[in-house]
């Protein structure tokens, strides 16, 4: 728990890699700690900081202003509701009544099993399914309250295991490249093939 | 006529094998190997591409503004969060590929140093589709060192966002990028193309306006031009959403459909439920001008819609009909961008808070007939005059986003609010 383990801190070392700033990958790797863990760990962040060569307040700080990062456990399954324009003109505010009373718990908490988060989020880019639900930021709709009631039954009896892998698990496909080209090695050789067009140029002008 | 949708029609149209059946990468091939970086500029100037993000700023002119530092770098934005706005999200989870070699053949025009995709992160699906077709894209050549024996060389990184629709915004979007919070940057410098990423001159441009460009490369950019009218050039997707029959991403040539074509012909919106009639509609993502069954004959054009007092912004044309309260709309609008303030600038902090919060009131039937000055008021103190484009009292444009729906709802449905105040509750409720 906490800090990167095993294959997790291989991927999260690659992952700081990638960047001619290791700090861009702040965001990545507070992904890769939510993977781990469920949510962004004080041990993690510590971790993250390492890894980038920043403080922790500096990761805390970018962190905390991005609503995917949670900062204490959720359930298993972060469901969101969307309830902006496109949604609630189809019913948006309807299914997040009726999936607060299917899972006993208002927008915001966690059911006492640990299983379900509610949330009601914005405009998912889902809208010609409106009204549209996320699992796991994996897409539903258009959902009504029987269907919810099914998904949410589907997800207790584990029907939807290989469709929604456990939160914090975004893409599951990993970057599988060769390492990347130093940007100093592409910029010169960009100014030698420019040097040369435009040699080629002069030359035809003459 | 399709460009960016051709592929669309086939139900694996995400595969290596199906992009590769349908010319895949024939476009890239010919940039890197019949063109210098310049006449792929020079067919995108040609081409007229405007960018496909909202703003609608051409595509070959941002890149001509690029200033020609030794470290250069290209960011796809691909942070689509504008409410109603889907079509990004289409692109990328259904021709992943295509986007790979459109973000190619503009890292070639630019000289880029290293190109990054940055994706919204809630597209869990987009970014395994994306990460597979830039796996693919190095595992056939056509990415990392020396594409195709061409000489050129450049990476692609996949960088996911975290939930901010303010990353949306390029300056945001780079600091982001950078680790930070989405804070726009102030201006100037206006364009990532003169101080972008690490302080290096950078092009930022959407995902639909890069996944024009195998197709501009590989038809030239006079074809391009040659489709849709004055300019606006060739086609673009249409995201048509709310109150309407068949919702869904529409490709049309610009300018030749109007909205109501779009709303209710039968090869899109196929119109409202049975005895509902349309109140107003938004031709372009949440933040734009609303529009009203008057404005139904205004062709799907850049300029046109302009003309007439709105923008086509990302694309996003939401529809409500008479069952709906436009009192609620404006609200929904209004909290949204509250809730998204990035909270930099007080009249947006400020402003987009109070504009949610005397909304809810009225909307839930506490308002006061002196809260419609009060909330023009508030709407003038965000951008003066409330006029359109709006004037800016922000570092960025998303606090000027929210009077635009508060005004048009209090101008065109003053009796709908006066009957909320009066009866105390929301008469559509």
């Amino acid at each position: 728990m906490g800090r990167f383990e095993g294959e997790l801190l291989v991927r999260a070392e690659k992952v700081a890699g990638l960047y001619p700033d290791p700090r861009s990958a702040i965001i990545p790797l507070c992904h890769l700690a939510q993977e781990q863990d469920g949510y962004v760990t004080e041990e993690a962040i510590a971790h993250i900081a390492e890894l980038v060569g920043a403080t922790g307040a500096e990761v805390q700080g970018t962190a905390s202003f991005y609503d995917m990062f949670k900062f204490e456990p959720v359930g298993e399954y972060v469901i969101g509701v969307c309830t902006n324009i496109s949604c609630m003109l189809r019913g948006g505010y309807g299914l997040l009544e009726a999936a607060s009373s299917t899972l006993g718990v208002p927008p915001g908490e966690t059911t006492p099993d640990g299983m379900f988060t509610l949330e009601e989020v914005e405009c998912v880019a889902h809208c010609d399914k409106a009204p549209a639900v996320q699992i796991n930021y994996r897409y539903f709709g258009p959902v009504d309250s029987e269907g919810f009631a099914e998904l949410v039954g589907q997800l207790r009896s584990g029907e939807l295991d290989g469709q929604i892998p456990k939160h914090g698990t975004l893409g599951r496909v990993l970057r599988d490249a060769p390492p990347l080209i130093p940007v100093e090695e592409i910029d010169a050789e960009r100014a030698r093939q420019d040097g040369e067009r435009e040699a080629r140029a002069a030359s035809r002008e003459v | 006529m399709r460009i960016v949708g051709a592929r669309l029609e086939h139900a694996d149209s995400h595969t290596l094998e199906r992009f590769l059946a349908t010319g895949g990468n024939n476009a890239l091939r010919k940039a890197l190997l019949e063109m210098t970086p310049e006449a792929v500029a020079a067919e995108v100037l040609t081409a007229n591409l405007l960018g496909r993000g909202g703003a609608g700023f051409e595509a070959g002119r941002k890149w001509g503004m690029l200033r020609k530092a030794k470290r250069r770098y290209l960011v796809v934005n691909g942070d689509e969060s504008e409410p109603a706005t889907f079509k990004d999200h289409l692109l990328v989870e259904r021709d992943p590929h295509q986007l790979v070699e459109g973000a190619t053949i503009a890292a070639y025009a630019i000289g880029a140093s290293l190109a990054v995709i940055y994706l919204r992160g809630e597209f869990a699906l987009g970014l395994e589709r994306v990460q597979e077709a830039i796996n693919d894209a190095y595992r056939i050549g056509a990415l990392g060192r020396d594409i195709f024996g061409s000489g050129f060389s450049v990476d692609i990184v996949l960088q996911p966002g975290a939930g901010a629709y303010i990353c949306g915004e390029e300056t945001a979007l780079l600091e982001s990028l950078e680790g930070n919070r989405g804070f726009p940057r102030i201006k100037p410098p206006y364009f990532p193309a003169v101080i972008g990423l690490y302080g290096d001159p950078t092009i930022v441009n959407n995902v639909e306006t890069v996944s024009n460009l195998p197709w501009i490369v590989e038809n030239g950019g006079e074809a391009f031009k040659s489709l849709g009218s004055g300019r606006s050039t060739g086609t673009r997707l249409f995201a048509l959403s709310g109150q309407v029959n068949r919702p869904g991403v529409y490709e049309v040539e610009m300018t030749k459909i109007t909205f109501r074509d779009l709303i209710f012909g039968e090869e899109f919106g196929q119109g409202l439920a049975p005895s509902r009639s349309l109140t107003a509609f938004i031709p372009g993502g949440a933040s734009s001008p609303w529009f009203f069954p008057e404005h139904l004959d205004l062709p799907l054009g850049q300029d046109e819609v302009a003309k007439a007092g709105s923008m086509l912004g990302s694309g996003s044309v939401i529809v409500m009909d008479d069952s709906s309260c436009p009192v609620r709309s404006a609200w929904r609008i209004a909290r949204f961008f509250a809730r998204e303030s990035c909270g930099q600038c007080t009249p947006c902090r400020e402003g987009g808070t109070w504009i949610d919060r005397i909304m809810e009131r009225i909307e839930r039937g506490n308002g006061r007939e002196e809260d419609l000055d009060l909330l023009l008021d508030l709407c003038d103190n965000i951008s003066p005059g409330v006029v359109w484009p709006p004037a800016q009292t922000t570092i960025c444009v998303l606090g000027p986003s929210i009077p635009p729906a508060i005004s048009a709802a209090i101008s065109r449905f003053r009796d709908d609010f006066l009957l909320h105040i009066k009866e105390g509750r929301c008469p559509h409720a």
